[in-house]
């Protein structure tokens, strides 16, 4: 599934779209960004409830396809335009991570 | 042998929103490179790593990183407090990073340790009071 799809489910939306043809093909849920640097591989949908802007770096840096927002996490302004310019995609939900792993693990 | 490439970056303490910019910028350097994407991974979220505990933890530093034909060196060097038992910051989980600090999701003592895993080499010089020299290779 691609960002893109994923962003026009029932219960997501987009917070910014900068590459949004990427295909997701795996999920990784954690808030302590050295975990997720640990841990999560490229393609990932990065599940967080962190907004501030080191996350844009640790997604960019694990080449995450997305960052998915749960529990209806908002990002500032100019935190999203960072993200647009580096290019990171970025959606949000009011769901929890669990849920929104559900709901990934039966859409990719 | 022939000709090293060279990067040089001084790392800002004082600005933790801007912290790591120099590891993207390497990773966008090493893509220009054609360097191997495994590769660029591992050397971008190491020097990340380093880069932020030199924020957090040391005031700000320098780093350099030198791309070879074989290997890809990135030397992060601080004038911070120093570690006094590299030993015992190896260890997953040992943090002394701040509450306020810890909220924006860093303080899970995995810095160092992952530092560790992606790369060849690595190696730590330290001196209470003095600061931090960190050496790290991973081989292309
Ligand atoms: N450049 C440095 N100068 C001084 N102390 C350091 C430096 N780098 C690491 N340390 C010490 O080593 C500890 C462990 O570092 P490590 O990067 O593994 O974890 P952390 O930075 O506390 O948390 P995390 O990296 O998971 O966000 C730090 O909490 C700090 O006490
Ligand atoms: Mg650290």
């Amino acid at each position: 599934m691609t960002v893109n799809e994923l962003s026009r489910m029932e219960d997501f939306s987009p917070v910014v779209l900068a590459d949004a043809d990427r295909d997701i093909d795996g999920v990784y849920i954690g808030d302590l960004l050295s975990w997720v640097m640990g841990k999560a591989t490229s393609g990932d949908a990065w599940i967080t409830i962190m907004s501030n802007i080191n996350i844009l770096a640790v997604a960019s840096l694990t080449d995450s396809a997305c960052v998915v927002l749960a529990e209806g996490v908002t990002l500032e302004e100019d935190i999203k335009n960072a993200a647009k310019s580096k290019g990171i995609n970025v959606i949000s939900s009011q769901l929890s991570a669990y849920d929104i792993a559900l709901r990934l693990s039966q859409a990719i | 042998m022939s000709d090293l490439l060279t990067f040089h970056f001084d790392v800002d303490g004082d600005d933790f929103t801007s912290a790591g910019q120099a590891s993207v910028q390497i990773k966008k350097n090493l893509r220009q490179l054609g360097i191997a994407p495994d590769t660029i991974r591992r050397v971008s979220i190491a020097m990340y790593e380093g880069e932020i505990n030199m924020v957090i933890h040391a005031g700000g530093g320098e780093a350099d990183v030198t791309v070879s034909e074989t290997y890809i060196e990135i030397v992060l060097k601080d004038q911070g407090p120093g570690i006094a038992n590299i030993e015992q910051a190896m260890q997953e989980g040992f943090s002394t990073a701040p509450d306020a600090i810890r909220s924006l999701g860093f303080g899970a003592g995995m810095g160092l340790p992952n530092m560790k895993r992606y790369t060849d080499y690595m190696n730590i010089e330290s001196e209470v009071g003095v600061g931090t020299t960190i050496t790290m290779r991973v081989n292309i």
